[in-house]
């Protein structure tokens, strides 16, 4: 930006000196209080910091794997050369958004070219993407899925698919319109919002049919197409995403840009072929799990709309880590800790059936909280098929404020816990104690309980705070 | 599901659960309450029967009890001619003893009628004399816990949590299931929460509903179990400890955060 306003300046030394403060005096990573000091001095601090990404930017939205893809998009935009600008983990409203800005390093005069290489990457909270994509004007916009979460928090599913479609419809009339839209092609919430958009579009999904389930799970949301019509599937990967059309108008999930043409999800991580830009590259990712190959699809498509070559997508894969909470694993006393954030029943779905794929034995810690952020209404966990872990007779300890009604939950599903302790450093203690050396130890909190077991599990083992840590 | 054994459960043949639109009013996971049915009738030996019955199946022939959920407006009006055409049926039902429990949207729809934002009217099933009114702009949500005490003598404290714009109103033949000690209730404005009808509830409660209010769960299984055997059934008492201390542990948040009944769902002025 060539002309930094006083006040632009003053808000960012402000928002700057309120996150060291907030540290300094311990009030948890200070990821939120730097935007909201700074926006209070400048309010169109969005748009103007916005325009000093050169690069452009990059929005990643969804109901699940928002942190994962952009972190895994971050990882091939700097091994392209790129200087990334991510969000933190979890800060994806306006605040969050405008303290990443802020705490950003600015490229000094002496770093000529720099500047045209800064892009952003940020993940930006469903409900928030409307207001913010207006402000932000991204160059790529990504949409993962739309899954019920937090119901008592986001209102109904339906009005924010109709939020994005306004806030799409808004961008596609104004300047915005240079964007292009990266989007999820099996997930018929999202592929329909093509319809909305008549400018360029980039489309992923998976086409291997080994991966189908054999019927929508019962929390399946997009049942019906906007014409009224229930959808028919030829295939269902995950929910109500696979290979869906409608049975009355026609509409179908559409051609895919990016595409898993082969898919092995059993071990650690996970295994693809994807057809990219009339290529194929064969992807090795550190993640387990059907849902993480469809964050990696996201994060190559997003990348190719960038002008990435799709084998320096494929290389800078191969070094990728987890994000933070989202498959972490941690060495403890000579085992093995895997941590699973699971946050809404179709996210759980997919960390049950990444343990399924696991196999047993199976020991696991459960966490359930009900924070805001986690949602206050725990009631969603009786959409989750926890009944599919049954089978594997896991030694099972429930935990967090609400381990009484997943404790309760568990039993229903024919999974007697072991333990139900709310103290999640007890928790551990005692599913630490049920793992024998060389073993794993699988933990699958929600939102705020996973940052309170990461943060014990990162002491134990040494690891540094995740405000420490590398951005995103 | 199909269960058998246990002294006296095959009474009268397995116990025929009705689920209304399941794979369509499912949104705030009241698929709790058909799984704690069938696993507490387990626990009982008693041998129970799910039919599940979308848009434009035919209803059976007869049910013990029948169970509906909430879902979102979009998916409320798709099924509510459906429901209202099946109206004049699921009365005979309730007359005739069969239990029932409604959940949320499926109350709403279980009610006289529901008026929308625009004043059109949505014609309900008519088991309960209620009707819901769809507040103006302005108007919040009632959405939180739930601590209410039911009217239903064997029921006692319920534990909940609730999510709807609608606000209901009682009629003058209806009766309510609950009364308000923390949240919102019907309307916010009279403390009740819910309506009965003979052996038919309503209420605005998830949670799940029935897994951690083990007595309602227990009051409708006895309801059903009598009409299945046409004589009244009571239930032996039977332990349900991780429901009794998820209970607890729901009530214990709800005396802490929700607000205290004072009629405050009304819009900011």
């Amino acid at each position: 930006m060539g002309t930094t306003s006083v006040r632009e300046r003053a808000a960012v030394l402000a928002g700057r000196a309120a996150g060291a403060a907030a540290r300094t005096l311990r009030l948890g990573g200070g990821t939120a209080l730097p935007g909201l000091v700074a926006a209070r001095i400048a309010p169109d601090l969005v748009e103007r910091l916005a325009a000093g990404l050169r690069a452009g930017t990059v929005t990643v939205t969804g109901t699940n794997g928002k942190t994962t893809t952009a972190h895994l998009l971050s990882a091939i935009a700097r091994h392209a050369g790129m200087e990334v600008v991510a969000n933190r983990s979890g800060s994806n409203l306006e605040r969050g958004v405008i303290a990443t800005f802020v705490e950003s390093k600015t490229p000094s005069a002496g770093e000529a070219g720099v500047a045209e290489r800064r892009l952003g990457v940020l993940e930006i909270d469903e409900a928030a993407w409307p207001s913010l994509a207006s402000r932000l004007r991204p160059r790529v916009a990504v949409f993962l899925n739309l899954f019920r979460d937090q119901l008592d928090r986001y209102g109904e599913v339906d009005s924010v698919a109709e939020g994005w479609r306004a806030g799409l419809r808004a961008l596609a009339s104004g300047a915005g319109s240079g964007a292009t839209l990266v989007l999820n092609a099996d997930d018929p919430s999202v592929a329909q919002l093509a319809e909305a958009w008549p400018h360029r579009v980039l489309a992923f999904g998976v086409d291997d049919p080994r991966v189908a389930l054999p019927a929508p799970e019962h929390a399946a949301d997009a049942r019906f197409c906007v014409c009224g019509a229930r959808f028919a599937y030829d295939a269902v990967h995950v929910a109500h995403v696979g290979r869906w059309r409608c049975t009355r108008c026609g509409r179908a999930r559409p051609a895919r840009d990016v595409a898993a043409l082969a898919v092995e999800t059993a071990g650690e991580g996970a295994r693809a072929r994807v057809a990219v830009g009339g290529r194929e590259v064969e992807l090795a990712l550190p993640l387990a799990g059907l849902y993480s190959v469809y964050n990696a699809l996201a994060a190559v498509a997003a990348a190719s709309a960038l002008g990435v070559a799709p084998s320096s997508i494929a290389e800078a894969l191969a070094h990728a880590t987890p994000a933070f909470g989202r498959q972490e694993t941690f060495d403890l006393d000579g085992r093995r800790v895997r941590v699973l954030l699971a946050k809404n029943p179709a996210g759980l779905n997919e960390v049950v059936r990444t343990l399924e794929t696991a196999g047993p034995p199976l020991r696991l810690l459960a966490l359930l909280n009900d924070g805001i952020q986690d949602g206050r209404d725990v009631s969603w966990i009786y959409d989750a098929d926890v009944e599919r872990l049954a089978p594997l007779a896991p030694t099972l300890v429930c935990s967090g404020d609400r381990a009484d009604d997943l404790a309760l939950r568990f039993a229903l599903a024919g999974v007697e816990p072991a333990v139900v302790e709310r103290d999640v450093e007890r928790a551990l203690d005692r599913a630490l104690e049920a793992t024998p050396a060389g073993a794993r130890l699988e933990v699958v909190p929600t939102y705020t309980a996973m940052l309170r077991v990461r943060e014990v599990l990162a002491r134990r083992s040494g690891r540094r705070p995740y405000w420490a840590g590398e951005r995103s | 599901m199909t269960m058998r054994g246990g002294a006296g459960g095959l009474a009268g043949g397995a116990l025929r659960v009705v689920s209304l639109y399941g794979d369509v009013m499912n949104v705030y996971a009241d698929r709790g309450n058909v799984i704690a049915v069938g696993a507490r009738a387990r626990e009982r030996g008693v041998a129970v029967e799910v039919q599940r019955v979308g848009i434009g199946d035919p209803l059976p022939e007869d049910a013990d009890l029948v169970l509906i959920g909430g879902g979102q407006d979009r998916e409320q009006r798709r099924i509510a001619e459906d429901l209202a055409a099946r109206g004049p049926a699921l009365q005979r039902w309730v007359d005739d003893g069969v239990a029932m429990l409604a959940v949320c949207g499926g109350f709403q729809l279980f009610g006289r009628w529901y008026r929308d934002t625009s004043g059109v009217e949505l014609p309900g099933a008519g088991v309960f004399d209620v009707t819901t009114v769809a507040p103006g702009p302005g108007w919040p949500r009632c959405i939180g816990d739930v601590l209410a005490t039911s009217t239903l003598a064997d029921v006692g404290e319920v534990v909940g949590f609730e999510n709807h714009g609608g606000r209901t109103y009682l009629g003058p033949s209806a009766r309510p299931f609950a009364r308000v000690t923390f949240g919102h209730g019907n309307n916010g404005e009279d403390g009740t929460e819910g309506a009965l009808r003979r052996r038919a509830v309503g209420t605005y409660l998830h949670g799940s509903l029935l897994p951690k209010n083990v007595a309602l769960l227990d009051h409708l299984l006895a309801g059903a179990l009598s009409h299945r055997d046409g004589r009244e059934v009571s239930l032996p008492a039977l332990p349900a400890p991780y429901a009794a201390r998820a209970h607890a542990a729901a009530a214990e948040v709800a005396r802490r955060r929700a607000p205290a009944f004072a009629r405050d769902a009304r819009p900011a002025s």
